[in-house]
């Protein structure tokens, strides 16, 4: 409740706004608690849309997984310790389909197998295995897995994808893949073209047209055509579905290289659809200070770059990610925790957080650290006891996961996040 | 069928003295091959301060090594001023740093011929406000800052232009011999998968660290000390000149500006072998701590490459310091060996390098019964333009003169655009070598900026499919092996927001697009 001092009070006060901190906040509001979130929704951009749950085996060098129910429960068996490992497969999927249900009701359906992970086509012609995909790629997931004939299409002046290195890199299994490049036919200007203006002019008919004729010349014998992910940006699916009217085929996209159209759609419908929820949100706010007082609330002042306001609430969720969105600080000397100064897990020194080779399969150890906690996740102390009885944290902050490797983001930041919201309520 | 070619000479090597040499005998009219495994300047050339030493680091240790410095090094100030940024040096001794040493400095220097004045303090810290106003002594010394690379493509330019052809990502495989004599030289071309064999009346091992290794292939022993240096890279330029500690030559010693940014430098750790040369972030973190006495700012100024250089150091002695090893070169005959044809020049210094190639080019003329005299002392080294795109800022001013929206950038943070893009391809091309990711990032700046190629690797990558220069899965292996490369001078960097930057790399490379093991479809 909003009260004349500039004060906020609520059940649970989410601090981030990655998808660890959307999920959290959501699952919270659908529960009926008062919610209010604070965080950098920026970093969304970056997101590819695909939603992965557990696509690589954790402690595996590259052991792909098709099944990842299957999979959780072998990783149960052999790390425990793994923050998959403290909730219950059934509530990660239920977890998975209110997000999904969310950015459906959004505009923004995904797809996927019941119980098996999909393959994506990615911009390097290099396979991406996930477990959810926006409803405008499933066409290429299905193409990929009959070997369809199929056109790639790439966009002139559109840089980082390049149609010709796609079917180059997948033909030799793939020999009914074609490429071809075109020029977007209403922007006759020369420079770079953007995906974002690119998609938005292709949310009008008229253009949309242009581009079907374009392509169709190329068409052939093709069963499927395959673009960068450019149809749209609020009204994806109609976009797509007129695509696939005007060539007669099905038309899917390929994610392109971030920051892209797809991480785009994503911030855009959180930023409109989750007020909507009932969240209170202070989106590129950040929570300058937190402090306990003696009844156990939390105080946070909260503002763009200093504190503007002040929210106090009975439980905190800290989903603030790891060095990117700025929740786990990386010093020379060690690894802290931006905003509690909660214990970090973490290798000996600076000279064991990375390997000597970048793409080595087994990973680096520096993605292994984070925050410890209980089972009703709940950070803790040296001592192994909660730091608060009333903190929580969840996604990609917490240790024991690399959810880079393991393919694992969103499943992660799903699945911790119910699990702390089941805690809190 | 096996490619076959002969020469008068084959000069495995392409660093500072190997391509210093084939130009030396270029101009005195010899026909030359010049080997390299990787490419131009991988080794000690490449990986150094940049540093044209005045000769006042060498006084002590050294005083011959130091008049040597002062003599070369004032003859490529005026014979190659286009690699040169003659920026002066200053010698700056702080609180704990031997007296004795500080007061003999100007008459050990004046007794090699080197010129130093002492500087007021007040003015020194005026003229570097970088320095500790702690300082206690500062002199002024002639020394220069030099880039090598563009001094190693520019020689070999002028050899290229007087008929010596070059083989790159051409590794020696084996050395044929009949009574003392080597016939023929097997080579590997790294990129063809072919074997190639090399006909040549003499053979000059210039591999620098690599010499014992490849002398050893030609039956010939050299005892070896394998030295590593560690350097750091500064986003910014933090000194006007060269900033030396005054003491004894030790770690954390030098700092070099070059163009807009700095090096700082450099460690000694004896390792086994040339090829386990990388940087450590012990090395670096034990360095940056020193260095901090010096110049305060390099504990919080930001950091965006590291790099090793492998000193190769003949042995003659046991000393217990790879410093106290003589830093003067060593040209080996082999005739003690049983060989007449074969002739190893390895050791020395940057600032050395037209001397070494001088005297390797005397011996081998000797042999060839070549009188011709060397002209390197006084004629001028010609500009190319082989590596004029690695300077900083040029590629963004070229590119906003010629307002042409077409021309897009490939590289975002260095501003490289498609047009210098295809140039270097161009000019690869027409040497015979084939482009590649990684020698883009040796002839220009890209994957130099903020995001250490994250991004422009992956722009080039579909740039090159687009105009044919990749095929097949080609374009994997080349953004893993670049990546991996770029990677080797960040990880003992990553502390603060370069981390953030590297999780966003992974992010995007393994997490995407799964480059750390593709899935076969």
């Amino acid at each position: 409740m909003p009260t004349k001092d500039n004060t906020h009070s609520c059940d649970l006060m989410v601090i981030g706004a990655g998808m660890a901190g959307m999920a959290a906040a959501l699952f919270a509001a659908r529960k009926g608690l008062s919610v209010a979130q604070a965080g950098l929704t920026g970093e969304t951009l970056y997101a590819s849309g695909l939603f992965d749950l557990y696509g690589v085996a954790h402690g595996s060098r590259r052991e792909l997984i098709d099944n990842p129910w299957q999979a959780l429960q072998e990783l149960q068996k052999r790390h425990p310790d793994h923050p998959f490992c403290m909730v219950a497969p059934d509530q990660i999927r239920e977890g998975m389909d209110m997000l999904t249900g969310f950015l459906e009701a959004a505009g923004h359906p995904y797809a996927g197998h019941a119980d098996r992970n999909a393959r994506v086509i990615t911009p390097v012609g290099t396979i991406k295995r996930t477990f959810r995909v926006p409803v405008s790629m499933w066409a290429g997931v299905r193409a990929l897995e009959e070997k369809t004939p199929c056109l790639i299409v790439d966009v002139q002046g559109l840089r980082g994808f390049s149609a010709a290195q796609i079917v180059s890199t997948l033909k030799p299994s793939w020999p009914q893949l074609r490429a071809v490049s075109i020029e977007v036919p209403w922007e006759k200007r020369l420079g770079p073209k953007y995906a974002e203006h690119i998609a938005r002019a292709l949310e009008v008919e008229a253009p949309r047209r242009e581009l079907a004729d374009a392509i169709r010349p190329h068409l052939g014998k093709t069963k499927a055509v395959g673009l960068p992910a450019i149809l749209g940006i609020h009204a994806t699916e109609a976009v797509c579905k007129d695509l696939n009217r005007l060539l007669g085929v099905p038309v899917f996209e390929i994610p392109t290289m971030p920051p892209a159209i797809s991480g785009t759609r994503l911030k855009e419908a959180f930023d409109i659809h989750m007020p909507r929820q009932g969240v209170t949100t202070f989106y590129h706010h950040r929570v300058h200070t937190a402090a306990q007082q003696e009844n156990g609330c939390f105080v946070l002042e909260v503002g763009r770059t200093k504190p503007e306001r002040t929210v106090v609430a009975d439980h905190v969720l800290l989903a603030t990610g790891r060095f990117l969105g700025k929740g786990l600080v990386p010093r020379r000397e060690g690894i802290r925790e931006a905003l509690f100064d909660i214990p970090v897990s973490q290798p000996e020194n600076r000279s064991c957080w990375h390997r000597e080779t970048f793409l080595d399969p087994k990973g680096h150890a520096i993605n292994l650290a984070g925050i410890e906690v209980d089972d009703r996740f709940r950070p803790l102390d040296t001592s192994g006891r909660p730091v608060y009885d009333n903190l929580y944290a969840a996604g990609s902050i917490l240790a024991h996961q690399d959810w880079i490797r393991t393919k694992s983001g969103t499943g992660l930041a799903v699945a911790t996040a119910y699990g702390a919201v089941e805690a809190i309520s | 069928m096996k490619r076959a070619l002969s020469t008068q000479v084959l000069i495995i090597g392409g660093g500072a003295t190997g391509t210093g040499l084939a130009r030396d005998l270029a101009l005195r009219g010899v026909d030359c091959i010049l080997a390299e495994k990787q490419d131009i300047n991988a080794g000690a050339s490449g990986g150094n301060h940049g540093l044209l030493h005045s000769g006042a680091r060498y006084i002590a240790s050294d005083p011959a090594a130091a008049r040597e410095c002062r003599e070369e090094g004032a003859l490529i100030k005026r014979l190659a001023p286009q690699c040169v940024e003659d920026t002066g040096g200053l010698f700056v001794a702080v609180p704990g740093d031997d007296d004795l040493y500080i007061a003999d400095f100007v008459e050990r220097c004046s007794r090699c011929g080197i010129k130093a004045e002492a500087v007021d303090l007040k003015e020194a810290l005026e003229m570097e406000p970088c320095l500790s106003p702690e300082a206690i002594a500062v002199f002024a010394v002639e020394d220069a800052s030099i880039d090598p690379f563009k001094l190693s493509l520019d020689n070999l330019a002028q050899a290229r232009s007087l008929g010596t052809r070059v083989l790159l990502h051409h590794k020696v495989l084996g050395f044929d011999k009949h009574r003392g004599r080597i016939e023929s030289i097997r080579l590997q071309d790294l990129h063809g998968n072919k074997e190639v064999r090399v006909h040549a009346e003499q053979i000059v091992n210039a591999t620098g660290a690599w010499a014992g290794e490849v002398a050893a292939m030609a039956g010939a022993g050299i005892d070896m000390v394998y030295s590593q240096g560690s350097l750091v890279i500064s986003q910014m330029r933090l000194s006007e000149r060269v900033i030396n500690r005054l003491r004894k030559a030790a770690d954390a010693d030098i700092l070099v500006p070059a163009g807009t940014v700095s090096i700082f430098g450099t460690t000694s750790k004896r390792i086994d072998a040339p090829d386990n040369c990388r940087p450590t972030t012990a090395e670096i973190d034990a360095m940056l701590d020193d260095g901090m006495a010096l110049v305060p700012q390099l504990s919080d100024t930001r950091y965006i490459r590291a790099y090793a250089g492998v000193r190769p150091l003949v042995r003659s002695g046991d000393g217990p310091d790879d410093r106290a090893v003589s830093r003067g070169f060593s040209l080996l005959d082999h005739e003690s060996h049983g060989l007449d044809n074969f002739i190893t020049i390895t050791g020395g210094k940057l600032t050395t390098y037209r001397l070494m190639a001088e005297k390797t080019a005397n011996l081998v003329c000797r042999r060839l019964g070549n009188t011709e005299p060397c002209r390197t002392a006084y004629e001028p080294l010609p500009a190319s333009s082989q590596a004029r795109y690695t300077e900083p800022g040029l590629t963004p001013k070229m590119w906003f003169k010629k307002k042409d929206p077409g021309d897009l950038l490939l590289c975002e943070c260095e501003m490289v655009p498609t047009s210098v893009f295809n140039e270097i391809a161009a000019s690869l091309t027409t040497n015979g070598h084939r482009p590649g990711l990684r020698e883009m990032g040796q002839r220009s700046r890209v994957g130099k900026g903020p995001c250490q190629g994250s991004f422009c690797s992956l722009r080039m990558a579909a740039h090159m499919y687009n105009q044919g220069m990749l095929k097949d899965g080609e374009g994997i292996d080349e953004l893993k092996d670049f990546l991996n490369e770029r990677w080797r001078g960040m990880q003992p960097l990553l502390w603060g927001p370069a981390v953030s930057q590297a999780e966003l790399q992974e992010a995007l490379h393994c997490g995407l697009l799964g480059l750390e093991g593709g899935e076969v479809v």
